[in-house]
């Protein structure tokens, strides 16, 4: 997004321009001129590259081209290639980049197996990955180096013959090593790779069922397996950790039967960290766990996962268990008893929150008896950091899951309900616990944000249930004390109102009818008063928060009767409406967005009284024009945009009046403006405006409309006129050439469905070499060339069409579809420019001597 | 050390504290809650008022609230931390034999000045044709309505002060700054330190060579107008008495302040009028400042602001003036040069305009709607009784509360039916508990002392535990009228010794580090300072009268024994006991030491930190013998 003022050619369209192939597939002849060079750069460690990035460009390019042909014929037309390979294995000073990118690129193209034939014969592969290669070497130290090699045996493992390869090499010892990595991505990069070795030396799904004996199984697998079960019984947590990671990949990634065995294997181990106290690399496990649960190649009664899940849910602590046990219930077929632990363990935070309350549990008896009398609020006592966090994180869970099918039935919708009311009143203040543990309760949740945003977060989505009437009312209780709160920062309150407008759009609807409920509207009588203080605060993002909250009430409620009652009884609509001279840009745009919304609704009161004595007070529509032409920020003006382009569609009474001269008075304002998204939805406008007159109802996607459905009404030229008048084509025609391509883009998807739409219609007369066409033709080959000062002038329908049937508006919208650089990334470009920054280097160098 | 609390009102303390000889009285706040009590007194006469069926108007300004619990003339200074806790300072050192003298920073003084000057003007700018005291009878008294008649010590309440009275009590005051030690008769030294609370406002440091007490009241974190608190000189107090928390605890005041500028254009945006009653000084100006950030924004700039207070002007220009008190920012403003606080530009471009009374100027310049800001918190007096009528009657006005010293809802009683909105945003920057929670383990006191109040919950909210000063061990509580022992002995006292008497010294080291000497010297007491000074030569026995003299101040002439130093491992000298042929001994630990029993001898010998005793029965020998077998292990000199 650009900012407005900075108006810069950010893109030139060709027009008509040819369409360049982005990458070509195979390597084309100035590539391979252009590679000799490149080689001889890149193997001499005086020329370093100063960019990484395009190391990986030109490895990406590599990869492109090997799949989609044979990397040996590759090979053997470039033979540079080999040489540069070869170089690297001479001892010598060079960049660690360089080195990395050579055994990559080594990888990339012993993927396919006759070229890894051909690069063995040479003793090349042994050298570059084996002892003797930079492994051995002070390289090695490089992190750089290290990704490299694994990424680089990572690609080249994909075939039997590389299995061997890394089993001669002695590369999976190495790789067991780096596991331990002192750099993350190079540890992680080593697990995923066991991964992958792992499961391609196992038998593919037609291979049949592989024994359990181990010595059934291959060396490699035997050997990787081997590691993985003594990680599992050693002592030290990352050890465990490292082999927890990579099962839990495996059996992510990978389903064959195999996989099943693999896990009656190795599951009693699994079983065994939980009985050390506390339990090991908790996250990894239960990673791991859910990992194994969701792979469709176990049949999960057979291996015992289920019992080992619920074994796990009881062993780890509230923090740990919660991902667990929403993972559980995420489940599609989990037995039921297991479901029921994980809910009891999601719903106990809450749970024991309602105990140190003291309050009935609700009538479903959900949440009753999960906190048994060993286990009171004091999980959630221990500080103020454990007890919020864990909060927040039931919470969240709670809320992931509610809108899920398989959420656990029967719903504890009131519990639930009381919970989130009574943790707001815990953080309000307005909780009046008796219990010591509700006491303590209170005074570690006590205006706690973290856990207002949560609650209130959950509240809003607990909506879409209902619960008991005095619940309900209990719910619009903490809400609006939340809203009248003077102590309620920014974002909480923005979320009050969000759960807020949850609340009343779920309230009982009375029968035929679309208006508020009663309690919904002595709700809203309480409400508007606060809203209106609100809308006064000197914090400008809750200024914001009441404006949105406000359109979105009057967007829904706006022509009922008890809303419009109780809402033009109230300061509101003049309060939002002095808002539009808010300082705040943001409060602006709201503020125009709110009094557009109320004014569709009939609901803008025109302002009467002392303070506009005498002269008519400006419409509304006059105030939106003069934002639209004065604001300086953006955002009020893009909103005056959106507000009159619904005004047209709608049909609005101050537009309906004299539609043409507010179309025309719109376009002119909006054509000046710096701001790349008010022009784009002035051509939305412009739109709505040429549906509405050549008389179809609007596609969704104007460009997908297959030419001429229906013909427009009356003869063409007729219909056209009007859009002439508004000088709709001069500010078409100018976004047509704007500097930003999303706005060039919308007027050519525009000009084209008004071809479409009159191409059929054969009854005007070419006239495409009439003197005026040519003119016009002329001034936009000006407009393009970026001298937009000279006007079109009045312009004929007939002149209009002309134009447009001239103008290759297919090839641009295809030049326009390209992204912004696609000249630059060519393969071609990119080596030139490789060669270039070393060139420059080498050009330095010798500006030194 | 003893405390004497002679007020109950956390916030408007009166203590007396008794430290080494020195009687030291801390804040005299006057708590003006009684005033409620009475009807308003209106600028012109109000028929409404006057006509209410069962009120009558009365002497409307009774307010001393204290007990006799101390004789005011033998406090020897008082000590006054920010000028809301000076209010009673007449009353204590008029017409009271109180001889002592005051110490305050210099704005505590002038702006004190200011609030007192108001409060006289409003009382006497209204003066009564008859007062009635006769009600005051307990006989009568029992027969009023409530509250009068269970108003206690109605008797005590006094009459508002003159200005006369005023300025006599203000002469007592001495000027002090930040930091500054003042020697009081030698025996304790006072300290005032910045509180963070109001311009000048103070806590004091009340300490000894060997004894700190530590006196906060009315303290405040929060960034505003005044210089920091400074928390680093409380540090090892032996006993910190803390009061003036906030009254609110559960208003935030940044939320408040954000409520008073919300409600404010609400009403003045509709067409009403605001009306805040307010002190002249603190609070306002920070309102004043937030007020200055907010009208453009919210459209208001050309709505009027009428400060309106007989001491409105000096009050705007005293906090321009006290640049040295004021917070780093607005300090450095004073360098640029530039008024430290905004409402210089408001008065500059008219936007603010301050008035000493209705009269004058005010009634020609008065443009409606508009916001004043103007006394007395209480709505009994000054000029805001005027507006409570004139804008009562509207719905379109509000009237905003700010001040937390009254009931707001009492102070409105005598105005209804009203129709004005009325809105609480009590603002209170003093320390809240969480604050002092904070503030109690960085500094850490031994022992803390507060009002009862803050031992517990309000009554109105007991399940906040929260809302209560939390701390080890628990602290000690007062109430009004009690005297309370400070728990700590004073065990050390400092003394000097003369130049040429530690020239004549002869230490020995009895262990690495320590020496010790012997002096004989006379101890030489005055202004509460002790010096060691060297005797006096022993004058020629020239006769019969002068030899007495001589034989009574020369100990030297005695023998000297010698003196024993170190201490005896019980072990050890059990050993030695059984080496000497003694059998049958049994030791027992006490609190002080122990009991080294011989039960065959029925001898005890009793070890302590600094003495020793053997006792036996007729035994001489045994006892010389025991003895010099404890002597052994001690060093002689």
């Amino acid at each position: 997004m650009r900012v407005a003022g900075a108006r810069t050619r950010t893109h030139t369209p060709n027009w008509p321009t040819r369409c360049p192939g982005i990458s070509s597939l195979t390597m084309d002849p100035e590539c391979s001129q252009l590679l000799p060079a490149l080689c001889a750069v890149l193997a001499d460690p005086r020329q370093p590259m100063a960019d990484d990035t395009c190391l990986e460009k030109l490895l990406d390019w590599f990869k492109t081209i090997t799949e989609a042909g044979s990397s040996l014929l590759l090979l053997q037309g470039n033979p540079c290639l080999v040489e540069l390979l070869c170089h690297m294995l001479k001892p010598q000073d060079l960049s660690s980049r360089v080195l990395a990118f050579s055994l990559r690129l080594t990888g990339v193209l012993a993927a396919q197996e006759d070229c890894f034939q051909y690069l063995q014969q040479g003793e090349l592969l042994p050298k570059l990955f084996g002892e003797a290669g930079p492994l051995g070497g002070a390289a090695w130290t490089s992190p750089t180096v290290r990704s490299g090699w694994i990424q680089g045996l990572r690609s080249l493992a994909q075939h039997p013959s590389a299995l061997h390869f890394l089993a001669d090499c002695g590369a999976v010892d190495t790789i067991f090593s780096l596991q331990e990595d002192s750099s993350l991505f190079v540890a992680s990069a080593a697990g995923q790779l066991l991964v992958h070795i792992l499961g391609l030396s196992m038998p593919g799904p037609a291979g049949g069922p592989p024994s359990l004996q181990a010595g059934d199984w291959p060396a490699c697998a035997q050997k990787i397996v081997g590691h993985i079960e003594e990680s599992l019984r050693a002592t030290a947590t990352p050890q465990i950790t490292q082999a927890l990671n990579v099962l839990t990949t495996t059996f992510g990634h990978c389903h064959d039967p195999w996989t099943q065995v693999l896990w009656v294997r190795l599951s009693p181990l699994v079983a065994g960290l939980l009985e050390k106290d506390p339990v090991p690399a908790a996250h990894s496990l239960v990673d791991l766990l859910l990992s194994v649960a969701r792979s469709p190649g176990l049949s999960s009664s057979s291996c015992g996962l289920w019992e080992t899940l619920a074994q796990t849910l009881s062993h780890l602590s509230p923090t740990q268990a919660g991902p667990l046990a929403l993972g559980i219930l995420k489940l599609q077929d989990c037995p039921q008893a297991l479901r029921a632990q994980a809910f009891a363990v999601l719903l106990q935070p809450l749970a024991c929150v309602l105990k140190a309350t003291a309050q009935d549990p609700g009538p479903s008896g959900v949440l009753d008896g999960i906190v048994g009398d060993s286990m009171t609020a004091d999980m959630l006592l221990p500080s103020k950091a454990a007890c919020v966090g864990l909060l927040c994180r039931t919470l969240a869970h709670l809320e992931l899951l509610l809108p899920l099918p398989q959420r656990p039935c029967p719903w504890p919708q009131a519990p639930l309900l009381g919970a989130a009311v009574t943790l707001l009143q815990l953080c309000g203040g307005s909780a009046r616990p008796t219990s010591d543990a509700g006491r303590h309760l209170c005074a570690l949740l006590l205006g706690c944000v973290r856990v207002q945003r949560a609650a209130l977060d959950f509240l809003g989505t607990l909506s879409e249930g209902t619960g008991p009437r005095e619940l309900v009312t209990q719910v619009f209780a903490v809400l609006l004390e939340y809203l009248r709160s003077p102590d309620s920062s920014p974002t909480v309150l923005k979320k009050a109102f969000q759960a807020t407008f949850r609340w009343l759009l779920s309230s009982p609807k009375t029968p035929g009818c679309w208006d508020l409920d009663p309690h919904a509207l002595l709700f809203l009588r309480d409400l508007l008063p606060v809203l209106q203080k609100r809308l006064c605060s000197p914090c400008w993002e809750v200024r914001d928060s009441g404006l949105e909250f406000l359109t979105q009430m009057t967007r829904h409620w706006g022509g009922q009767a008890g809303f419009r009652h109780a809402l033009l009884a109230s300061e509101v609509p003049k309060l939002t409406e002095q808002l539009l001279r808010d300082p705040e840009s943001y409060v602006r745009a709201s503020a125009v967005t709110a009094m557009g919304q109320l004014s569709s609704q009939g609901l803008c009161v025109p302002p009467a009284g002392p303070e506009h004595p005498g002269g008519q007070q400006k419409s509304l529509l006059a105030e939106l024009l003069h934002i639209l032409s004065t604001d300086s920020e953006g955002f009020p003006r893009r909103a005056v945009m959106q507000v009159f382009t619904q005004w047209l569609r709608d049909s609005h009474a101050d537009v309906a009046g004299d539609t043409e001269q507010f179309v025309a008075g719109v376009l002119q304002v909006a054509s000046q403006d710096l701001d790349w998204e008010v022009r784009a939805q002035g051509l939305e406008l412009a739109l709505v405006f040429l549906e509405q007159t050549l008389g179809q109802p609007r596609s969704h996607c104007p460009c997908a409309v297959t030419p001429a459905v229906a013909a427009p009404v009356g003869p063409l030229a007729q219909a056209l006129q009007p859009l002439c008048r508004v000088r709709l084509f001069e500010f078409a025609f100018r976004a047509l050439f704007d500097c930003d391509r999303p706005v060039a883009q919308k007027s050519c998807d525009l000009l084209l469905f008004l071809r479409a739409k009159t191409a059929s219609s054969g009854s005007l007369q070419e006239s495409r070499s009439s003197p005026h066409v040519a003119s016009v033709e002329a001034a936009l080959q000006r407009w393009q060339a970026g001298d937009q000062a000279q006007p079109l002038g009045d312009l004929e329908p007939e002149v209009v069409l002309a134009v447009l049937r001239s103008l290759d508006l297919e090839g641009l919208q295809g030049a326009l579809a390209e992204s912004s650089d696609h000249v630059e990334k060519s393969p071609q470009s990119l080596l030139q420019d490789m060669l270039a920054t070393v060139g420059v280097l080498g050009g330095n160098e010798a500006d030194c001597y | 050390m003893k405390l004497y609390c002679l007020s109950g009102h956390p916030t408007l303390p009166c203590n007396v504290l008794k430290f080494k000889s020195t009687t030291i009285m801390l804040d005299c706040g006057l708590d003006m809650t009684s005033t409620l009590n009475f009807l308003p007194l209106p600028l012109v006469q109000s028929p409404r008022l006057s006509n209410l069926p069962g009120w009558s108007l009365k002497d409307g300004n009774a307010f001393l609230d204290k007990t006799e619990l101390i004789d005011l003339s033998t406090v020897d200074v008082i000590l006054i931390s920010n000028y809301h806790c000076m209010m009673a300072l007449p009353y204590i050192t008029e017409h009271t034999g109180f001889s002592g003298t005051v110490y305050a920073t210099e704005p505590t003084v002038q702006i004190g000045r200011l609030l007192m000057e108001e409060l006289v003007n409003f009382i006497e700018r209204v003066p009564k044709a008859q007062s009635a005291s006769l009600w005051k009878n307990k006989d009568i008294q029992r027969l009023l309505p409530s509250p009068l008649k269970d108003a206690v010590e109605v008797s005590t309440w006094r009459r508002c002060y003159t200005m006369q009275e005023v300025n006599s009590a203000l002469s007592k005051i001495q000027l002090v700054g930040y930091s500054q030690k003042i020697e009081l008769f030698g025996a304790v030294q006072v300290t005032p330190l910045s509180s963070g609370y109001a311009l000048g406002s103070s806590n004091w440091i009340i300490q000894s060579h060997y004894e700190k007490v530590s006196y906060v009241s009315g303290s405040s974190l929060l960034t505003t107008h005044p210089q920091p608190m400074d928390q680093a000189s409380l540090k090892n107090s032996d006993v910190l008495i803390l009061t003036g928390l906030t009254q609110i605890p559960t208003a935030n005041p940044d939320g408040m302040v954000g409520e008073f500028c919300s409600n404010l254009a609400l009403t003045v945006r509709n067409g009403g009028n605001v009306l805040v009653p307010c002190y002249p000084s603190g609070v306002i100006y920070d309102l004043l400042e937030c007020l200055y950030q907010y009208i453009d924004s919210a459209g208001l700039s050309n709505i009027p602001f009428y400060f309106i207070s007989p001491v409105a002007n000096s009050s705007l220009e005293f906090s321009q003036i006290f640049a040295e008190w004021l917070c780093h920012n607005k300090q450095t403003k004073v360098y640029l040069p530039e008024p430290p606080f905004p409402h210089a530009e408001l008065i500059q471009t008219n936007k603010l305009k301050h008035y000493p009374s209705l009269h004058g100027d005010f009634s020609s310049d008065f443009r409606q709607p508009c916001v004043v800001f103007t006394g007395h918190p209480s709505l009994r007096f000054g000029d805001v009784v005027h507006f409570m009528e004139l804008w009562g009657k509207s719905s379109l006005n509000t009237v905003i509360f700010t001040e937390p010293d009254f009931s707001y809802l009492e102070a409105l009683a005598p105005y209804q039916p009203l129709a004005m909105k009325c809105i609480y945003c009590p603002i209170d920057t003093r320390l809240n508990f969480i604050q002092v929670s904070k503030l109690l383990k960085e500094v850490q006191p031994l022992h803390v002392v507060c009002p009862e109040q803050y031992t517990q919950p309000p009554p109105a909210q007991s399940h906040r535990m929260d809302l209560m000063i939390d701390c080890q061990p628990p602290a000690m509580s007062y109430r009004r009228a009690e005297v309370l022992a400070l728990p700590f002995k004073r065990r050390y006292e400092k003394i000097e010794i003369m130049p040429e008497l530690a020239d004549a010294l002869v230490p020995m080291e009895i262990k690495p580090g320590i020496s010790l000497a012997t002096v004989s010297a006379v101890l030489h007491t005055k202004d509460n300072k002790h010096v060691l000074q060297p005797p006096p030569r022993p004058a020629q026995p020239t006769g019969g009268k002068k030899r007495k003299r001589a034989s009574e101040d020369i100990p030297d002439c005695k023998v000297l024994k010698p003196l024993l130093s170190g201490s005896i491992p019980v072990e050890q000298f059990v050993q030695t006991l059984e080496k000497h042929g003694f059998s049958d001994i049994k030791v027992e630990d006490t609190a002080k030491g122990h009991i080294v029993l011989l039960q065959e001898a029925e001898t005890l010998i009793q070890i302590e930190e600094d003495s020793t005793h053997i006792i036996c029965d007729n035994d001489e020998m045994l006892r010389v013998r025991l003895r010099d077998l404890v002597l052994k292990f001690l060093q002689k000199f």
